[in-house]
C-alpha cells in the first residue's frame, strides 16, 4: 500500500470507514478489541494454570492410570500447531489485500484462513477420539479433565474465529466488504492471532515441556 | 427528536441512498412507552432499571438477611432448618452482591460516565443495552432456583470446594448459582470494555483525564478490575460446572482434585471484586463532599492515584481469605504483609475526604449525611480489616462473626450508605425532583442507627468465639444478649428501607406542587449539573470545552483581585436549556433483549435438557447475526448537523455525533462472548 | 473544524506503515523455523543435548516468548499502532503471570 499523508483525502478513503472524533485518536472497536484480548490473557492462564497443577494427578487407581502427558503425540501436534501459525500468515494477507482493493484475494486468503484453522479443529478432533479409544476421557483423572478443558476452550475460540472468517467470506462475496471495513477484518484478526499466541504458549508448556 | 427527511450527504462523498431493510432488522423509533425501555440504548434509561432492578433485590436479599436474623435471634432457632438456613444466608450474600451493590453502581455509572465527561452516550449503545439485559436475565434464573432447583444454592456465596459438590450439595441450587453468575459475569465484562472505551476516547474537548471528576475515575479502576478479575472466577465456575454436570475430576479429593484450587481461583477474583464494590461508593462522596462544603476535593490527584494504587494492589492479597485453609507459613506471611499495605492508599482517601471538609461551608443535607456517615462506617470496618491482617490474630478471628462485621461495616457501611447518598444526590438530575430532605434524614438516622445495632455487636460475639456461617447456636454461651440486640437492628434497618421507599412515592407525589429544582440545585461542581433536570435524552445541547477540572463550578465562580470566590455566571447563563433540535442519537434495538433471553435457556438446558440448550444458543446466534445485519442506524433519522455541530465558546464545529456506533456490517467482530 | 481547543489527535492509530506482504512472509518463515527448532527438543535421541531438562526448557521458553513476541508486534500491529494496545493488552500479560505464578507457587508448584 502507498504510504500517503494524513491529509490526502485518499488515505481516508483506502484506510476504512471515516471515522468519528475519539479522544485518543483510536478506533473504539479496536480499543474495545484489545481491552477484551487483555482479559483473556486471565482466562487462559487460569485454564493453563489448573492443568500445569493437574498435569501429573493420575487419580487413584490400583494402577497407574494414564495421563495425557504419556500419550501424546508430539509430531503430529507439531504440524497442527504449524498449520494454525500460518494461518496468521494468511489472516494479514487477506487484511493486506483488502486494504489493496483486491476482493478476489481477500476472499482466497480468509477462506485458507478458515481452512487452516478447520485443519487445526480436525487435528484437535482426532488427537481427543485417540486419546478417548486409550481410555483417557474428559472424566477420566484430574489430569485429563484439565488437559481436555484447556484445549477444548481453545478449539471452541478458533471454531467461533472460523465462524467470523466464514462471516466475513460471505459478507465479501455479497460485495459487502469494502476497503471501508479494513477495520472490521482487522480485528476479526486481532482475535485470530490471539487465538494462535495462546496456542503458541499451549504447545510449548504443554506439550512440549517435558514432564519428569 | 428525529426529524424525518431525506438524510443529508455525508461528508465523505458516499452515496445518500440508505438501506431500508424490511421486518425484523428494521431498528425500532425511540419512545417512551414499554416497548421502548426494551429497545432503549439510551445511557440513562439503562442506568435508571439497573437502578430500579438493583433496588428490587436489596429487598429480596433484605428479607433473606431479616430470615437469618430471625433464626439467630435466640439460640437454638426453630425458624429455619439448618438446610434452609445454608440456601437463604447463601442467596443472602450472593443477592447482595451480585444483584444489588454490583448493579446499582452500574446504574451510577451507566446514568453519569457519559454526562461528566461530556459524551452523548457511551461507546457502545447497543452492547451497553446487552449488559443489562444480560444481567437481569442472569438475576431472574439465579433466583428460579428456588422454584424448580430444589432450593436456593446452599454452598456460601464463595462455594468452597468440595462442599459445592454433587455429593453434599445434591440439588440444583449450585448449578443455578455456577450459571447464573456466568450470565450476570458476561454482562459485566461487556460492560467494564464498553465503559473503559467510553471513558478514553468520548471525553469532550478539553477533557483531559486529569480533569475528569473523581467518580470517573473511580468507575474508571472499577472497570478494569471488572475486565481482569471477572475471567477467573469464570475459570473457577466452569470448573465447578463440569465437576457437576459432566463428572469432571476438577475437586475431588478422592480422585487427586484440589479444592485449595477453588479457593485460590474465587479469591484471585473476590478481593478485586470488594474494591469493585467500594471504588463507586468512593468516587460518589468524592462529588457529595466537596459540593457540600464548597470547596474542591482535596487532593486530586492523591485521590486519583491512591484509587488507581488499591486497583493494582488489590490483586496482591486474594489469600488473607485463606489464611487456615493450610497454605504454609510462607504464603500467610507473605500475604500478610501486603494485606497490611494495602491500607495506605485507602488512608490517603480518608484524609483526604475529612481534609476536603475542614475549614469549608458545611451544608448537611441528606446525601452529606450519607457520605459522612460511609466515611466514619468504612473506617471502622476498615480498622478491624487491619487487624485481620495480622495473620496471628486472624487465626482467631476468622470464621467468627467478627469477620461478619468486619465486611458489613465496609461494604454496607462504606458501600451501600455511599451509594445511598448518590441517590439523593442525583435523584433530581435523574427524575426531575429532589426527595424530601426531611423524609431523607429519618431515613439515614434510622439506617445508621440500625446498622451499628446490627453489626456492632458482631464484632463481639465474634471475639466471644461465635462460629459464622451455622444456622444456631446452643444456649449458655453467652451470645444471647446481643444476637437479639443484632435483630432488632436489623428490622430497624428494614424500617429505614421502607422509609426510603416511602420518600420515593411521597417525593414524587409532592413534586408537582413544588418549584423544579433546575439544572443545578445543589450548587455542585461537574459536568452533569451543566444540563436540566431530568437530562435531556441528548445530554448536552453543545459539547462542552473544558479547561479545568471540576468545569462546572469554574463556570460559576471566578476569582477577584484578592483570590476571594466570586460568582461570574448565574446557572441560568451558564447551564444548558436542553432544547436542541435535531441530534443525532443511537437507534434502538430489541436485539441485545433477544440476544440476552437465549442465555438462561442455555442455562435452563444444561441443567435439564440439553436440547433447551441447543435453543437457547441457536436463538443467541440468531441474535447475533441480526444484530450485526441490522442497519447502523434507523435510516429515517436525521443525518443532518444540528446544534451538537458547534461547540460552546468555540468558533467552529466540531465533528460530535453521537456514540461511534458505527457496527459493521458483517457479524462477529463485537466477539460477544 | 477548528481544532485550536481540541486535543491534537491522528485520525488513525497507525503511522500508515503496513509491512509489505514479503515482509509477512518472511516473519512466517522466522516462525516455522523456531517451531522446527522446538520439535527438534522432542527428539533426544538425535540431539542429545536435550536430554539435558534444563536445556530444554530453557530453548523452548525463549523461543517461545520470542514467537509471542513476533505475532504480536508484527502480524497484531503493536509495534506501529498506539501504545495504548500494547499496553492494555501487556497489563493482561502481566497480571495473568503475576498471580497465577503466586497460586502455583502457593501449591509448592516451582519446588
Amino acid at each position: 500500500m502507498a504510504t500517503a499523508t494524513i491529509d490526502s483525502p485518499d488515505t481516508h478513503a483506502a484506510d476504512g470507514h471515516d471515522e468519528h472524533h475519539t479522544s485518543t485518536g483510536i478506533s473504539n472497536t479496536k480499543l474495545a478489541m484489545w481491552a477484551f484480548l487483555g482479559s483473556e490473557c486471565l482466562l487462559f492462564g487460569g485454564l493453563i494454570s489448573t492443568y500445569l497443577l493437574y498435569k501429573t494427578r493420575r487419580g487413584p487407581g490400583p494402577d497407574n492410570t494414564t495421563i495425557p502427558t504419556d500419550i501424546f503425540d508430539i509430531p503430529f501436534t507439531s504440524v497442527s500447531s504449524f498449520v494454525l501459525l500460518m494461518s496468521s500468515l494468511t489472516m494479514v494477507l487477506a487484511l493486506s489485500a483488502l486494504t489493496r482493493g483486491d476482493n478476489q484475494a481477500t476472499r482466497a486468503w480468509l477462506l485458507s484462513t478458515a481452512m487452516l484453522g478447520g485443519v487445526f479443529i480436525g487435528g484437535q478432533v482426532y488427537e481427543f477420539t485417540s486419546f478417548l479409544r486409550e481410555g483417557v476421557g474428559f472424566t477420566h483423572n484430574p489430569a485429563s479433565s484439565a488437559f481436555f478443558t484447556l484445549t477444548g476452550f481453545h478449539g471452541v475460540h478458533v471454531s467461533l474465529g472460523i465462524l467470523m472468517l466464514m462471516s466475513l467470506y460471505v459478507a465479501s462475496k455479497q460485495g459487502k466488504l469494502t476497503p471501508k471495513h479494513t477495520e472490521t477484518v482487522e480485528i476479526v484478526g486481532l482475535y485470530w492471532h490471539f487465538v494462535d499466541v495462546v496456542w503458541i504458549f499451549i504447545f510449548t508448556v504443554i506439550y512440549l515441556i517435558p514432564v519428569e | 427528536m428525529a426529524i424525518t427527511e431525506e438524510p443529508l450527504a455525508l461528508t465523505s462523498g458516499e452515496a445518500t441512498t440508505v438501506e431500508r431493510p424490511l421486518g425484523a432488522l428494521t431498528r425500532p423509533k425511540g419512545g417512551n412507552g414499554w416497548r421502548d425501555w426494551l429497545s432503549t440504548v439510551d445511557h440513562k434509561k439503562i442506568g435508571i432499571m439497573y437502578g430500579v432492578a438493583a433496588m428490587f433485590f436489596f429487598v429480596v436479599g433484605g428479607i433473606e438477611a431479616l430470615l437469618i436474623r430471625l433464626q439467630l435471634a435466640a439460640p437454638d432457632g426453630q425458624i429455619l432448618s439448618a438446610e434452609v438456613y445454608n440456601q437463604v444466608f447463601t442467596m443472602h450474600g450472593v443477592t447482595m452482591v451480585f444483584l444489588f451493590i454490583m448493579p446499582l453502581a452500574a446504574a451510577f455509572a451507566n446514568y453519569l460516565i457519559p454526562l461528566q465527561i461530556g459524551a452523548r452516550d457511551v461507546a457502545f449503545p447497543r452492547l451497553n443495552a446487552l449488559s443489562f439485559w444480560v444481567w437481569i436475565s442472569g438475576a431472574i434464573f439465579l433466583n428460579t432456583s428456588w422454584i424448580v432447583g430444589g432450593g436456593g444454592a446452599d454452598c456460601g456465596w464463595f462455594c468452597y470446594s468440595p462442599n459445592s459438590g454433587l455429593a453434599f450439595s445434591p440439588s440444583n441450587g449450585v448449578d443455578f448459582y455456577v450459571i447464573g453468575l456466568q450470565i450476570a459475569g458476561i454482562a459485566s465484562l461487556v460492560s467494564a470494555a464498553n465503559l473503559i472505551v467510553t471513558v478514553l476516547n468520548m471525553r469532550a474537548p478539553g477533557m483531559t483525564l486529569f480533569r475528569m471528576p473523581v467518580l470517573t475515575w473511580m468507575l474508571l479502576v472499577t472497570q478494569f478490575l471488572l475486565l481482569f478479575a471477572l475471567p477467573v472466577i469464570t475459570v473457577a465456575l466452569f470448573l465447578l460446572m463440569f465437576d457437576r454436570l459432566f463428572d469432571a475430576q476438577f475437586f475431588n479429593p478422592e480422585t487427586g482434585g484440589d479444592p485449595l484450587l477453588w479457593q485460590h481461583l474465587f479469591w484471585i477474583f473476590g478481593h478485586p471484586e470488594v474494591y469493585i464494590i467500594i471504588l463507586p461508593s468512593f468516587g460518589i462522596i468524592s462529588e457529595i463532599i466537596p459540593t457540600f462544603s464548597r470547596k474542591p476535593i482535596f487532593g486530586y490527584s492523591f485521590m486519583v492515584f491512591s484509587g488507581i494504587a488499591i486497583g493494582f494492589m488489590g490483586w496482591g492479597v486474594w489469600a488473607h481469605h485463606m489464611f487456615v485453609s493450610g497454605i504454609g507459613p510462607f504464603s500467610v506471611a507473605a500475604f500478610s504483609l501486603s494485606t497490611m499495605f494495602i491500607a495506605v492508599p485507602t488512608g490517603v482517601k480518608i484524609l483526604n475526604w475529612l481534609a476536603t471538609m475542614w475549614g469549608g461551608k458545611l451544608r448537611f443535607t441528606t446525601a452529606m449525611l450519607f457520605a459522612v456517615g460511609t466515611v466514619a462506617m468504612f473506617t471502622i470496618g476498615g480498622l478491624s480489616g487491619v487487624t485481620h491482617a495480622l495473620a496471628p490474630a486472624d487465626t482467631q478471628q476468622t470464621d467468627t462473626y467478627y469477620i461478619v462485621a468486619h465486611f458489613h461495616y465496609v461494604i454496607f457501611g462504606g458501600g451501600v450508605l455511599g451509594l445511598m447518598g448518590g441517590l439523593y444526590f442525583w435523584w433530581p438530575k435523574v427524575f426531575g425532583h429532589c426527595l424530601n430532605e426531611f423524609w431523607g434524614k429519618v431515613h439515614f438516622w434510622v439506617i445508621l442507627i440500625g446498622f451499628n445495632l446490627t453489626f456492632g455487636p458482631m464484632h463481639v460475639v465474634g471475639l466471644q468465639g461465635m462460629s459464622r456461617r451455622i444456622d444456631t447456636y446452643a444456649a449458655g454461651y453467652g451470645f444471647e444478649f446481643w444476637n437479639l440486640v443484632a435483630t432488632i437492628g436489623s428490622f430497624i434497618i428494614a424500617l429505614g428501607v421502607l422509609i426510603f421507599f416511602f420518600n420515593v412515592w411521597k417525593s414524587r407525589r409532592d413534586a408537582v406542587n413544588l418549584p423544579a429544582p433546575g439544572p443545578d440545585p445543589w450548587d455542585a461542581r461537574s459536568l452533569e449539573w451543566m444540563v436540566p433536570s431530568p437530562s435531556p435524552e441528548h445530554n448536552f445541547d453543545a459539547i462542552p470545552v473544558v479547561e479545568s477540572e471540576d468545569e462546572w463550578w469554574h463556570r460559576k465562580y471566578g476569582y477577584d483581585e484578592n483570590k476571594r470566590v466570586v460568582r461570574i455566571a448565574t446557572v441560568e447563563e451558564a447551564a444548558q436549556d436542553g432544547s436542541a433540535t435535531g441530534v443525532h442519537l443511537p437507534a434502538p434495538s430489541f436485539w441485545p433483549l433477544v440476544l440476552a433471553l437465549g442465555l438462561p435457556l442455555i442455562g435452563y438446558g444444561l441443567i435439564f435438557n440439553l436440547w433447551l440448550a441447543v435453543v437457547g444458543g441457536a436463538l443467541t446466534g440468531l441474535a447475533i447475526y441480526s444484530w450485526a445485519l441490522e442497519p447502523v442506524d434507523d435510516p429515517d433519522a436525521d443525518h443532518g448537523h444540528g446544534h451538537d455541530d458547534h461547540h460552546d465558546d468555540d468558533d467552529g464545529g466540531g465533528d460530535d455525533h453521537a456514540a461511534d456506533d458505527s457496527e459493521p456490517v458483517t457479524a462477529g467482530a463485537e466477539g460477544g462472548e | 473544524m477548528s481544532e485550536t481547543l481540541t486535543e491534537p489527535h491522528v485520525d488513525h492509530d497507525d503511522a500508515h506503515e503496513h509491512p509489505s506482504d514479503w515482509a509477512y512472509i518472511k516473519i512466517a518463515l522466522i516462525l516455522a523455523v523456531f517451531t522446527g527448532i522446538e520439535v527438534l527438543t522432542y527428539f533426544e535421541s538425535a540431539l542429545p543435548i536435550f536430554e539435558n531438562n534444563a536445556v530444554t526448557i530453557t530453548t523452548l521458553m525463549v523461543l517461545m516468548v520470542i514467537k509471542f513476541w513476533l505475532v504480536a508486534t508484527w502480524f497484531m500491529h503493536l509495534r506501529f499502532d498506539n501504545k495504548i494496545f500494547s499496553q492494555l493488552f501487556v497489563a493482561g500479560l502481566i497480571l495473568a503471570t503475576g498471580v497465577y505464578v503466586i497460586a502455583l507457587a502457593a501449591f509448592e508448584f516451582w519446588g
